[in-house]
């Protein structure tokens, strides 16, 4: 039990990110509508941002831009000192791109929905299925 | 299927959690995440390329490739919206309604009928648009700081947190303020759907451009101390320089696909009547 205590301390915030995932996960695939698939989607790309930026998290680090940066005088920086800016340029772009992609979901949804006049998956199968 | 659905996704859930025993704990400085290229990026930005934000300086120069391809991601998801949705066909609508500015009586105009002659009537879309003079002073003295404010984030971004994506995405908020206490029309009649698709193919244009001429100047392509004769400066600040210019082409891009992907779904195509 105390083990399972101390591992649920460490690791809490990738169990959070595990839920989330599996929240967005099981919306894309129980849903029958279509923008609550979209939704699913999007709190998946949300948990994947959160675990990202929480493996650039250093303890005693600050935030990555450096003090004293701008000047003539140089001084010794220590990636120790700092947190890590890989998943943060990462997410950054992911971000925008989880916007622009839902743009197109949603696009796409549109479409749908003027052809077949319903959002609900099982109406559009069985109106494909009639063709 | 929800079954399965929940089958799977508790199963999936399941192994994800039991293999988070291996994962390093949360905050910990020598996880292999920290340790292996970050350290360099860190120690050597101001360095190599006098740009303290580490973030901008990942982002634009040592993984520039990486950008550059995200930003031509987004420049097709909104070429996809494009088309997907654009109708081109201009159908008349059924009914159109002006109301008249001063007194607020509406007037329908059905189809083929004259359009009203002075200016004081306003075309307002079919679906209840309220008088909404609150929303549209206040859109309207907020739209210009929002837009100040978002060209200091993009030009900043070297000493500050910002750079082209959230400057960007903070200019096509503030069209998009504008469409959604206004109308679309309005929106369209202030950046022309052209022009905007034009700025969105700009923005891709100036990063590939800058990796290009890196390249006619002799170096690899995205290397930007080749700009240095060009731009008058020492290599390092070149790369600096360099940084920011490709940081207003995305910018530029992010902009215009923000405003183009909406305008595109709010009115699905018709850019008539949006949102």
């Amino acid at each position: 039990m105390g083990d399972f205590i101390q591992a649920l301390v460490a690791k809490y915030n990738y169990w959070i990110y595990i839920t989330l995932m599996m929240i967005g996960l099981y919306a894309m695939i129980a849903k029958n509508n279509l923008i609550k698939k979209i939704v699913g989607m999007n709190i998946f790309q949300t948990a994947i941002i959160l675990f990202y930026v929480s493996i650039g998290v250093k303890k005693g680090g600050t935030l990555p831009i450096i003090e004293h940066g701008h000047g003539a005088h140089s001084h010794v920086v220590h990636a120790v000192d700092y947190i890590n800016p890989l998943p943060h340029v990462l997410m950054l772009t992911a971000i925008v791109v989880s916007v622009a992609t839902l743009g197109v979901a949603l696009a796409l949804g549109i479409r749908i929905y003027n052809r077949y006049h319903t959002l609900e998956e099982d109406e559009i199968l069985s109106q494909i299925r009639e063709k | 299927m929800k079954i399965t659905g929940l089958i799977i996704a508790v199963l999936t859930g399941a192994l994800l959690i039991y293999a988070t025993a291996d994962f390093p704990a949360w905050g910990d400085p020598a996880s292999p995440a920290s340790t292996h290229v970050s350290p360099r990026y860190i120690e050597k930005t101001i360095e190599e390329t006098a740009v303290p934000n580490m973030v901008t300086s990942v982002l634009a120069d040592y993984r520039g490739y990486d950008t550059m391809f995200e930003t031509t991601v987004i420049f097709s998801a909104g070429v996809a919206c494009f088309l997907l949705l654009r109708i081109f066909r201009r159908e008349e609508p059924e009914e159109r309604l002006y109301r008249h500015v001063l007194t607020g009586v509406t007037i329908h105009v059905k189809k083929g009928g004259k359009l009203p002659p002075s200016d004081d009537f306003e075309r307002i879309d079919t679906e209840w648009t309220p008088h909404d003079l609150i929303i549209k002073t206040m859109c309207r003295l907020l739209i210009p700081f929002i837009q100040l404010f978002a060209l200091y984030v993009i030009a900043h971004g070297h000493h500050s947190p910002g750079g082209g994506f959230q400057g960007g995405v903070m200019l096509g908020a503030s069209v998009i303020v504008l469409a959604m206490s206004q109308d679309l029309r309005t929106a369209v009649r202030r950046l022309r759907e052209k022009v905007d698709a034009l700025l969105c193919a700009t923005g891709v244009f100036i990063y590939a451009g800058t990796g290009a001429l890196c390249l006619l100047l002799g170096a690899d392509f995205l290397n930007y101390r080749a700009l240095a004769p060009l731009l008058n400066v020492d290599p390092i600040m070149a790369r600096s320089h360099g940084i920011f210019i490709v940081e207003i082409g995305v910018g530029i891009a992010v902009m215009a696909t923000m405003i183009w992907i909406y305008s595109n779904v709010s009115s699905s195509g018709k850019y008539d009547e949006g949102l």
